[in-house]
């Protein structure tokens, strides 16, 4: 059933015709490309709030944007409609009246600190919740409502791109970027659409995030030097630093972005995707949920082992992540894995948590462009259990035609993307 | 009927709320002689009342204490809701099916803990260095437990892990909308004949002072002891009555359902989704159009009945009001207001609707009127299609049309 725009099972062929990146490595995908490729970290030592007590106190944060009203929705609505606007000026596409729908990736961000205290100084008899109970009744608080309504960041990029239809908000968790790019390629293969916009941001680090994922032990405590501070699937590797980010894609049908003339990137050639039922937190010891994850990508792709010429990991830098997709990797892909290069992204820009999947997808389709693989930094100490080819603290120049994507969330939910070069 | 093999059909419904526990017992109060009102709770958030849920044996769906132990409210109710729905598909505890059900879930936001929350705020002001104070709080106070179910992707989670549901895992967020968009997605890939089997549906828990603070902010709530019917909540700013509720669906093609010989409930025929603005411009015009045109081309001038989603908003209630009278001026059309008897269950409103739809198709009956209300007319007979709307308190709207079997 193959044709020239079809795929193996008749489907429409996804290509990627626009990408947009924001990181701690800068704006746009020009700077953090360079960044990226030169080994350089965008991890820092938090100043945007204190972390007198803290285990933590580095993070990935992006202090170089310009925010009216700070919190985190207004953060990422930023960082989405950045990404966003990168990606579409790339595409060719309109920017305000966008021809398909929107899937937006987006952390589920509560009231911060600072606004329960304002509700709290609002009241005035009660104490504790109760008075901020007390407190909304005096006062106007419709603003604040719609900037943390969970509807709130999609309802206001819908507007900004003029997307179609309703858009969905989505979260899976770290991997919510690779849903959203997944949820707009089956749009499409299904003749939904001819276009997608697929965005994913986060900007929620603030000191409940450090704190709640530092109480869960999946944060790395060794803080100094902060840009030393993530190292995937190094020896002495002890948890993730969080952080922050925003990646885009535009997706069109092969068909369609070739009648019109535009450059294709990459096309999307398969998604795997398992729920884990094993722990709220951790993978099945048997590694089955990701293995099935890697084997149902292949199959959607109708490809083998053999294509895969770089993993783009999610390699979060926790001691059981990094062990775990070693095996499932060295499971589906045996003798062959330690010819394939296995790079962390999340070396450099620390986990993006409800970016990760959309930003290391857009550095995952930069490395097929430009045949440079990034590396995984602070690999200093090799650890025996994970004998894997991880690219160790320099870049690379290999040609490739397909790289895997991987992401896996807490909650269980692991996907997996194949991008390849565009086929002729 | 013989049907497209690439039909989504329902054939299972969980579904425990303020009124009942399980489609059954509210099919057995919503069609009696009574109509039913749900439990409410004027005194915890005065002057906010919300509806708890019934008492329910949350044990007899989440068997494992040590699982409850690790939800909160919602994601209970939620994972009871999901059980249900299982178990009344004849799929619980059937590996090979479940290893390749696809979930979406429609969630908002996890619980906070209330006195954790209140000491910090009341802490805060006395505190010699505020900064320093939160995070002494935060990293003594703080339960790891309780960041994870406040983590809105874990309802899904704990499905995956109390029901064994592996195939693939979405949430959806968007309040109202989000509910809607998780149905028709899965409708939509099925029709497409991406999948075949799917549990879709939302959990809510209205008793919780985060998310009335919360939803009090948007001026949206309902005051005062007396709740009157959805039609009636007039003279405030808001309308809405939070109601507890975890409302889940079965939903497979036609051809996967009959090959293992599974009751079939109703047929999803449509599901129309959109947002913008809602001022009666021409864009908003054309939404409201749009909706009717597709209940013309479902049912034509034949008898429908409708569930209507609305949380008693007023601005929201006025637009959709306005909609099913002109739905109504074209056929013989019965509305109920399905927050009347379940109250609002945010995400979880448009699956509940979407079920007592299915259920009452199934039972060749509809509802009788829940409210006295002009648009709340008696029940046509032979009503071959029920409507579900979910106009959202401040955004998106949906109708989901369901058509009987026969």
């Amino acid at each position: 059933m193959t044709s020239a725009t079809h795929d193996h099972k008749g489907r429409p062929i996804v290509a990627v015709t626009g990408l947009g990146v924001v990181t701690s490595l800068g704006q746009g995908k020009d700077d953090n490309w360079a960044a990226l490729t030169s080994g350089r970290s965008g991890l820092k030592t938090i100043t945007r709030f204190p972390t007198e007590g803290l285990r933590t106190t580095v993070a990935g944060t992006i202090d170089f944007l310009q925010i009216d009203d700070f919190c985190a929705p207004a953060l990422t609505e930023k960082l989405a409609v950045l990404a966003g606007e990168e990606a579409l000026a790339q595409s060719g596409l309109s920017d305000t009246d966008f021809p398909g729908p929107l899937f937006i990736a987006v952390p589920p961000v509560e009231l911060e600190w600072e606004h329960r205290l304002a509700l709290y100084e609002a009241g005035q008899t009660e104490d504790g919740w109760k008075r901020m109970l007390e407190g909304v009744r005096n006062g106007d608080w419709v603003g604040m409502h719609r900037a943390f309504s969970f509807a709130g960041v999609e309802e206001r990029v819908a507007d900004r791109f003029g997307t179609r239809g309703a858009p969905i908000s989505l979260t899976t968790a770290c991997a919510s970027g690779a849903t959203s790019i997944q949820l707009g390629v089956e749009a499409i293969r299904r003749g939904d659409c001819d276009a997608a916009l697929c965005l994913a941001a986060d900007g929620s680090v603030h000191p409940e995030t450090v704190v709640r994922f530092s109480l869960l032990s999946a944060l790395t405590g060794q803080n100094e030097p902060p840009e030393k501070a993530s190292k995937p699937f190094a020896k002495n590797r002890d948890g993730f630093v969080v952080a922050e980010g925003g990646g885009a894609f535009v997706l069109e049908s092969l068909e369609s972005a070739r009648a019109r003339g535009a450059e294709v990137l990459a096309i999307v050639s398969g998604i795997g995707e398992r729920a884990d039922d094993f722990h709220r937190t951790r993978s099945k010891p048997d590694g089955s949920s990701i293995i099935g994850v890697f084997r149902e990508a292949l199959k959607d792709a109708d490809m083998s082992i053999e294509d895969i010429d770089y993993v783009n990991a999610h390699g979060t830098a926790t001691p059981e992540n990094d062990k775990m997709e070693y095996l499932a990797l060295e499971a589906v892909f045996g003798e062959a894995l330690p010819s394939i290069p296995v790079s962390s992204n999340k070396s450099m820009i620390g986990h993006t948590i409800t970016a990760a999947g959309a930003v290391e997808a857009v550095f995952s389709v930069l490395s097929l462009k430009t045949g440079r693989l990034p590396p995984t930094i602070n690999y200093e100490e090799a650890d025996p259990t994970i004998p894997l080819d991880v690219i160790p603290n320099a870049a690379r120049d290999v040609p490739i035609r397909t790289v895997m994507s991987n992401s896996f969330g807490f909650g269980g939910q692991n996907v997996s993307l194949l991008l390849s070069a565009e086929p002729f | 009927m013989a049907g497209n093999p690439r039909d989504a059909v329902v054939t299972g419904i969980g579904l425990v709320s303020p009124l009942a526990d399980g489609i059954e017992q509210h099919i057995s109060l919503l069609t009696g002689e009574a109509t039913p009102r749900p439990r409410v709770d004027a005194e915890t958030f005065a002057p906010y009342p919300v509806h708890p849920l019934v008492e329910v044996d949350l044990s007899t769906q989440i068997p494992r204490r040590g699982d409850q132990r690790q939800m909160e409210n919602w994601q209970r109710y939620g994972t009871y809701a999901a059980g249900l729905a299982l178990s009344d598909a004849g799929l619980a505890g059937e590996t090979e099916f479940l290893e390749r059900m696809n979930l979406i879930v429609a969630a908002g936001g996890g619980e906070r803990d209330a006195t954790v929350d209140g000491d910090v705020v009341q802490g805060w002001r006395d505190a010699a260095d505020t900064g320093a104070f939160l995070n002494e709080r935060l990293m003594s106070d703080l339960r790891p437990t309780l960041f994870l179910a406040q983590l809105s992707n874990l309802l899904a989670g704990n499905i995956s892990i109390v029901h064994h549901v592996t195939g693939s895992s979405r949430t959806f967020m968007g309040e109202e909308l989000g509910g809607a968009m998780a149905i028709e997605t899965a409708w939509r890939q099925i029709r497409a004949g991406q999948n075949d089997l799917f549990l879709v549906g939302g959990a809510y828990n209205a008793v919780r002072y985060d998310m009335v603070v919360f939803l009090a902010m948007s001026g949206g709530l309902w005051t005062g002891d007396n709740v009157p019917d959805v039609w009636h909540r007039t003279g405030q700013t808001g309308g809405m009555v939070p109601a507890s509720m975890g409302a889940f669906l079965v939903i497979e093609s036609r051809e996967h359902a009959e090959a293992r010989g599974a009751r079939i409930y109703a047929r999803i025929d449509d599901v129309v989704t959109d947002r913008g603005p809602r001022d009666g411009s021409e864009r908003c015009e054309t939404r409201i159009a749009r909706q009717v045109d597709h209940l013309a081309a479902a049912a034509g001038d034949a008898p429908v009945g409708i569930l209507s989603g609305t949380s008693g908003a007023p601005e929201a209630l006025g637009l959709e009001r306005r909609m099913l009278e002109t739905m109504a001026q074209a056929r013989p059309t019965a509305v109920r207001g399905t927050g009347t008897v379940l109250g609002h269950g945010m995400e979880a409103q448009v699956p509940a609707g979407v079920a007592l739809a299915a259920a009452a198709l199934f039972e060749k009956t509809f509802y009788p009127p829940f409210a006295d209300d002009a648009l709340e007319t008696d029940a046509p007979e032979a009503t071959a299609t029920i409507a579900v709307t979910g106009w959202g308190s401040w955004r998106g709207e949906s109708l989901t049309i369901l058509g009987s079997e026969d």
